[in-house]
């Protein structure tokens, strides 16, 4: 029984460690520091915005807004980086400096969460519709920003935060762990991350004990979009390119991995370690598929499985659940 | 069992919820074509034999006889094909489905073609309608209907299936007095068609006007019946729903009773923007240092409601005024009333309590939770001390403070509740039914926990529907009813005759 239930307990970590001997064996390009840093770098994007939709699923939320907030963040980045801001009949040119750019990329991310927040706690939008209308407005947004068409040559300064190494580590590796980090801190050690479980687990429990909801909710949503941002700007940088396109879909690889890692959709339950293994499986799946030579239509479903064994395994940890 | 007056008989009926006794070898006869009311307070087990017999509750001790036929239901269906059928307080109707579709919901008409055949459907709705006297079109959707249409609806769906029995569970609480009018019509018109009625409530007025028969229910057990419903006195049925003792379970001690600590004026909460109904009408009282104020009522009198207008859960609705300490308070929201010395112990553990999946701990720390920060986080030993101070106190049995708190036991968690709040250090504590489904020792220890309480300088309120209970720990006892306070007792000059009259006056 004890032995089932370590099992159970550490069942993405042991996926991900069969993945990979699976792998291994099956491929001699898997194991390698090159696939290594590939891997890690390209699920940094996905992590990013993961830490952000686990906040918002463990209060029982979703958002659907991340690919198109990371794709507007991401395109304001690059353009004011690029254009910077003119007022021809002023006559005033500002000019906008790497980390102006980079401030401003967060700031919009940042303020489009707020406001999903604001609909849903002022108007009691629900989450779904909310950030639904939202992935469009934002994806129309980058639309607007970029008149269609990509905003490349961002200059080597920017491109260091996509694709520069620092001690031997990948720069978008560097900044995942950090936020990774500060999200595991806050989650655990934080009145804020407390809360967001508490909210999630019994709202109403949560209210009558005085908690200001509203406020805690916002934060969270505001948080995402922050998240969703940061991911918007690694990939522009990465790129070196900020596509319109950029992001699509992006939000349902970030709800796959929230769910792989463990953390339930009706609220309360979960953590950001978990997400993080929850990314890595989509990551080294995506990767192992691609060196297998798997046909991309056979990966996709593949990759459906893989979410629904997860619930399935979620749903045999926790039978009592709604 | 072979009566033709009898129609359906429990007998010796009894059933537990964990370790608490809900029925305890209960008989009951429903005659035939007569309505049958049962009487008894809260929780004195009436929803409960309802339920065992309408097959909502499948496992029980005891026998339940169909026209003097053994049955045993598995589910409420089974039930129905027996003939007997339940109206449910709340109701249970799709509201985006017209009325006729919601009678034949799930033994749906089918033409040669398989198709819906809505004109035959229809066409029945209309006359089962028409057999109630009830003026509702087939095609109306339900949500077009007011509450006590839809329960006209319910019963028609019940005669469809050629109910012998139709059991009514509390049915006027949720409609007007017209609308109350009009289901008494139907229920003489069901009586005239031979269908035998069970009844629950407990506004007396109205019983004496439809009832047959009463059966009293009184802590599980049955405790007589009226046949002649006629010649029956107020008097005779509050005898039959009170008598219980509780004094040799608990004493309470006296505490010194200081200075006025929380007191209201006027307070009213409507039902709506439209001040059509009040939940809570033009409510005053006051509550001194170190006393316990007991608020009894039935259900739907508006205690519940009242605790929550002066907890902040409704600040735009609610009007009249709130004084602490003397000085007048505007409370905003649920923070606010913390802030102020407030905790509330609510009515429901589960659903508004706790969050169930923490540990104890969290819960403990939640309404305080900066008491356990240190330089800006959350600390750990500090909350583990905390939990453990008043896991000590309150004798709150867990394995450790890191269990979590959906696995205590009733008593527990309503402890941990507790817990909760005096770790605010509240002024004012308001307790709502703080014993509901807990047994009887942890009971009593939570009478205990109020009176130290009481003793430690905390004006306390509670909220109670079980008469001895609030006699015994209560300083005073308000009575509300109907949303307003219909009375104000003493303890030593309440009695439970008196209260019980103040209730349902």
């Amino acid at each position: 029984m004890s032995i089932k239930n370590t099992l159970l307990k550490f069942q993405s970590i042991i996926a991900l460690l069969v993945m990979c001997i699976v792998l291994t064996i099956m491929s001699d390009k898997f194991l390698t520091p090159e696939n290594g840093w590939n891997i890690m770098r390209q699920i940094s994007v996905n992590v990013c915005i993961s830490v952000g939709m686990t906040l918002v699923i463990l209060t029982r939320g979703i958002d659907l807004s991340v690919g198109s907030i990371l794709a507007f963040s991401g395109a304001v980045a690059a353009g004011l980086l690029k254009y910077g801001v003119a007022m021809p009949s002023l006559n005033i040119y500002v000019g906008f400096t790497v980390l102006g750019a980079l401030l401003a990329g967060l700031a919009v991310g940042g303020g489009l969460g707020l406001f999903n927040g604001w609909m849903i706690t002022r108007f009691k939008v629900p989450p779904f519709v909310a950030t639904l209308a939202m992935l469009t407005i934002a994806r129309g947004a980058t639309m607007l920003w970029t008149g269609g068409f990509p905003i490349t040559g961002l200059g080597e300064d920017f491109a260091f935060i996509g694709t520069g190494w620092f001690l031997g580590i990948p720069m978008p590796v560097w900044i995942t762990a950090i936020v990774v980090a500060i999200a595991v801190v806050v989650t655990k050690k934080t009145k804020f991350g407390r809360y967001v479980y508490a909210i999630g687990g019994n709202e109403s429990a949560a209210r009558l004990s005085g908690l200001n909801i509203s406020k805690i909710k916002v934060w969270v949503y505001a948080l995402a979009g922050i998240l969703a941002a940061v991911g918007g700007i690694i990939l522009t940088s990465r790129l070196d390119s900020a596509q319109p396109n950029a992001g699509f879909s992006y939000e349902l690889d970030s709800i796959a991995a929230v769910v792989i890692g463990g953390t339930s959709l009706s609220g309360g339950r979960g953590s950001i370690m978990g997400t993080v293994q929850g990314a890595l499986i989509i990551g080294v799946l995506n990767s192992g598929l691609v060196l297998l030579n798997v046909s991309p239509f056979w990966q996709q479903i593949i990759k459906g499985f893989v979410i629904l064994v997860a619930v399935i395994m979620d749903r045999v940890n926790h039978p009592n659940e709604d | 069992m072979s009566d033709n007056h009898h129609i359906l008989t429990a007998r010796d009926i009894t059933k537990k919820f964990g370790g608490i006794t809900a029925l305890d070898h209960v008989t009951i006869d429903v005659h035939k074509g007569k309505v049958n009311v049962v009487v008894g307070e809260n929780g004195a087990g009436k929803s409960t034999l309802m339920k065992i017999l309408s097959g909502v509750y499948p496992e029980y001790g005891g026998d339940l006889f169909v026209n003097g036929e053994k049955v045993n239901f598995s589910n409420p269906k089974e039930a129905m094909q027996k003939g007997i059928a339940i109206i449910h307080q709340e109701l249970n109707l799709v509201p985006y489905l017209s009325v006729a579709a919601n009678i034949f919901l799930g033994r749906e008409i089918v033409n040669a073609m398989g198709m819906l055949d809505f004109k035959k459907m229809n066409g029945l709705t209309r006359s089962l309608l028409q057999r109630l006297d009830c003026d509702i079109s087939p095609t109306t959707l339900v949500s077009d209907l007011r509450v006590g249409q839809q329960q006209q609806v319910e019963i028609a769906k019940a005669l469809l299936e050629e109910a012998k029995v139709v059991i009514m569970d509390e049915p006027t609480s949720a409609i007007t007095d017209s609308e109350v009018e009009n289901l008494f019509k139907v229920i003489a018109t069901l009586k005239k068609q031979g269908v035998s009625i069970l009844y629950i409530s407990h506004k007396l007025d109205e019983l004496f006007k439809i009832a047959d028969r009463f059966i009293g229910l009184r802590d599980g057990k049955m405790v007589g019946t009226i046949e002649d419903a006629d010649r029956a006195t107020k008097d005779d049925l509050i005898r039959l729903m009170v008598g219980r003792d509780l004094k040799n379970l608990y004493v309470k001690e006296e505490s010194p009773i200081g200075e006025e600590v929380l007191r209201v004026e006027g307070i009213s909460l409507p039902k709506d923007r439209t001040k059509s109904g009040f939940l809570v009408k033009d409510v005053s009282f006051s509550v001194r240092k170190g006393e316990v104020l007991g608020i009894f009522g039935l259900m739907g009198a508006g205690r519940t409601e009242l605790l929550e207008t002066l907890f902040g859960l409704h600040p735009k609705l609610m009007t009249g005024k709130i004084y602490i300490d003397g000085e007048e308070v505007k409370i905003k929201s649920v923070m606010d009333a913390v802030n102020l010395g407030m905790g509330l112990v609510p009515e429901d553990r589960k659903e508004d309590g706790l969050v169930l999946q923490m540990q104890v701990s969290k819960n403990i720390s939640m309404a305080s939770i900066d008491q356990t920060v240190k330089n800006g986080f959350l600390n750990d030993r500090l909350e583990s001390k905390l939990a453990k101070s008043y896991m000590a106190d309150l004798k709150i049995k867990a394995s450790s403070e890191k269990q979590r708190s959906g696995n205590l036991s009733g008593g527990n968690q309503q402890k941990v509740v507790l817990s909760k709040w005096l770790a605010t250090t509240p002024r004012i504590l308001f307790l709502d039914e703080p014993t509901r489904g807990i047994d009887v020792n942890a009971k009593n220890e939570i009478y205990h926990l109020i009176n130290d309480l009481a003793k430690k300088g905390l004006g306390v309120l509670v909220v109670s529907s079980e008469l001895p209970e609030i006699m015994a720990i209560s300083d005073r006892i308000l009575v509300m009813g109907e949303s307003r306070i219909t009375g104000v007792f003493n303890q030593k000059e309440a009695s439970e005759d008196a209260i019980m009259n103040a209730a349902i006056s």
